[in-house]
């Protein structure tokens, strides 16, 4: 756990880069501190590991006030990620992934199976291990960067702009690789971006800051998209707001409606009763393990037998319940009928997902 | 009488004098510049560490260079008289200015990022020196090694004026006599000492950074 009290941060010129902070980053969460440039994200960052020390106030990490602790005692213990990696030239992957062990004493076998696990753990292979820094990509770099944070199995992550430095195909893949690996790990994490998509995507929390090192809300991304503070985050969260809520909202989350469902073996006329009981010009159609299939129109109905004699049309999409209402609204509007249809993992009718359910959701 | 421009028998009947002048020539060279480097790189920590010393010591270092060599030869021989420390204090000297120079700029030159990272790991000032940033340094320390080495084979022939001089000692002899056989050896052999002694040293750095050789 990480906490800031009253932590204000004045250089020598006079900028304020943190202005009377005060944020908890709870154990075992990724927190994102996003906002322009000059809103003291970064110093806010560099305070915690005393790179840079604060003016007035305290840090307590994990319990310990960060200035009652020596320097280098106190970075062993905080794993470092930079956008420019900076990883050491001179030394092998495999060195600089050792790094923090060697300086805590470990022995050389402890070292040489934690950075061969390490390796497999982000996703490098060992070939690399005897190699140079400047012979790996940019991308493979910044997993060597992540592999060297994690090297002594800190309880605490500092990162800024990890996945800047490299294009937006590799960014993605490391920040999914990474979301995955911070599943399993539960670090405590502060992580600087100037992204707001990097933020929502990343932060369990996200505090927005704003020139001159002012906190301007601290929330989950799902509040902070449902009841933004001021008009400076609504400004920061940019367009299409509701549509980033819908994307952090699962499927599983809103109660599904129902439409009527009916097997292709079932009369025509059985089939019209149930739309028009719903007021539906529709019915949907299933097999007898009630998998969807597709759906019939009432006109296509009349003068039929059984259901399976029209013309049943496919759908396009299902949305399972861990997708997201985004998902939900993409299937609505490719589907002439309006509504997603959702199913569980075996393609099994659950109900539907409607206009309405969004916009009740979003209010 | 007419004489060739080169004999041969000359060289072959005073061998074993040009060995001990090419002999004296390189310890005239390694001695001055193996103490220049003892000195000038603790100036350079120091000017690491107090940013504030790096002018006035480079500036100390750049009056030494400029004064002639000659004058300073003379200076010394009050105190030291014609024997080999006359020859090597200002040799010394003259080493300063190169060396300082480019162990701070070579110290200087690492990346900020990657001081950054380390300081960030948790490393103490003094390792953070001597693991990180002097293995860095090296190419541009040695730059000013080779340097200083070639200007120093250089400046030693002029210390046969006052009774040093290795192979300057041959210049001398061939000048003063208008017999230019030991003035040609002579200089043949200070260039292929320069040349050697480059190498040698360009050969060291590369041993020393087997991490700037091209990927494989």
């Amino acid at each position: 756990m990480i906490t800031f009290e009253s932590v204000t941060k004045r250089f020598a010129d006079g900028t304020v880069a943190a202005d009377d902070l005060s944020f908890e980053v709870p154990e075992g969460e990724l927190v994102v501190l996003v906002g322009p440039s000059g809103c003291g994200k970064t110093t806010t960052l560099r305070m915690v590991n005393r790179m840079i020390e604060p003016t007035e106030g305290r840090i307590n990490v994990n319990g310990q006030d960060a200035a009652s602790v020596p320097a280098p005692t106190l970075r062993r213990d905080i794993g470092y990620v930079i956008q420019q990696v900076g990883l050491f030239p001179h030394l092998t992957i495999a060195d600089n992934i050792a790094t923090v062990p060697s300086l805590i004493g470990w022995d050389k076998e402890r070292t040489r199976k934690r950075v061969e696990e390490l390796m497999n753990t982000v996703g490098l292979s060992q070939e690399v291990a005897g190699r140079y820094p400047r012979q790996l990509s940019g991308g493979q770099q910044q997993r060597v960067g992540v592999a060297r944070a994690l090297a002594a199995d800190p309880p605490i992550m500092l990162m800024d702009e990890p996945f800047g430095a490299v294009d937006p195909i590799v960014r993605d893949l490391l920040q999914e690789e990474f979301l995955r690996l911070q599943r399993e790990l539960k670090k405590t994490i502060l992580f600087v971006t100037h992204d707001i998509d990097e933020a929502m995507k990343m932060g369990d929390r996200i505090a927005i800051f704003n020139v001159g090192g002012v906190l301007e809300q601290y929330a989950t991304p799902t509040d902070l998209l449902a009841t933004p503070a001021n008009d400076f985050v609504v400004d920061f969260l940019g367009a299409e707001r509701n549509l980033k809520r819908l994307a952090l909202i699962p499927v599983s989350a809103v109660e599904p409606e129902t439409r009527p469902l009916v097997s292709s073996d079932d009369a025509a006329d059985r089939a019209l009763e149930a739309a028009r009981e719903s007021g539906t010009d529709w019915v949907l159609v299933s097999d007898a393990e009630k998998r969807v299939q597709g759906w019939v129109s009432a006109d296509d109905l009349d003068g039929q037998g059984t259901v399976g004699d029209a013309e049943v049309h496919p759908f396009g999409h299902f949305v399972t319940q861990d997708e997201s209402l985004r998902a939900a609204l993409d299937a609505m509007v490719e589907s002439p009928l309006g509504v997603a249809v959702r199913v569980d993992g075996d393609g099994r009718y659950e109900g539907v997902v409607t206009h309405n359910t969004l916009t009740g959701e979003l209010k | 009488m007419a004489q060739s421009v080169f004999e041969w028998s000359w060289v072959v009947e005073n061998r074993g004098d040009i060995w001990a002048q090419l002999a004296e020539h390189i310890v005239l060279t390694a001695v001055p510049v193996g103490l220049g480097f003892l000195m000038a790189f603790p100036m350079a920590l120091a000017s690491i560490r107090w940013p504030r010393l790096y002018s006035p010591f480079l500036g100390v270092a750049g009056v030494l260079f400029s004064i002639p060599t000659l004058a300073l030869f003379v200076v010394m021989i009050p105190f030291t008289g014609l024997s080999k420390a006359t020859a090597i204090v200002p040799l010394t000297l003259y080493t300063l200015l190169i060396l300082l120079r480019n162990t701070v700029e070579g110290l200087k030159g690492v990346p900020s990022h990657v001081r950054e990272a380390a300081e960030a790991m948790g490393y103490t000032r003094t390792r953070q020196l001597f693991r990180i940033e002097l293995p860095l340094a090296v190419p541009v320390i040695v730059a000013g090694l080779r340097i200083a080495t070639v200007n120093t084979i250089a400046y030693v022939a002029i210390t046969a004026l006052i009774g040093q001089g290795g192979l300057g000692n041959l210049f001398m002899d061939g000048f003063l006599r208008q017999f230019p056989t030991p003035l040609i050896v002579g200089l043949v052999l200070s260039v292929m000492l320069a040349v050697a002694a480059d190498l040698g040293l360009l050969g060291v750095q590369r041993v020393l950074t087997p991490w700037r050789r091209n990927p494989g």
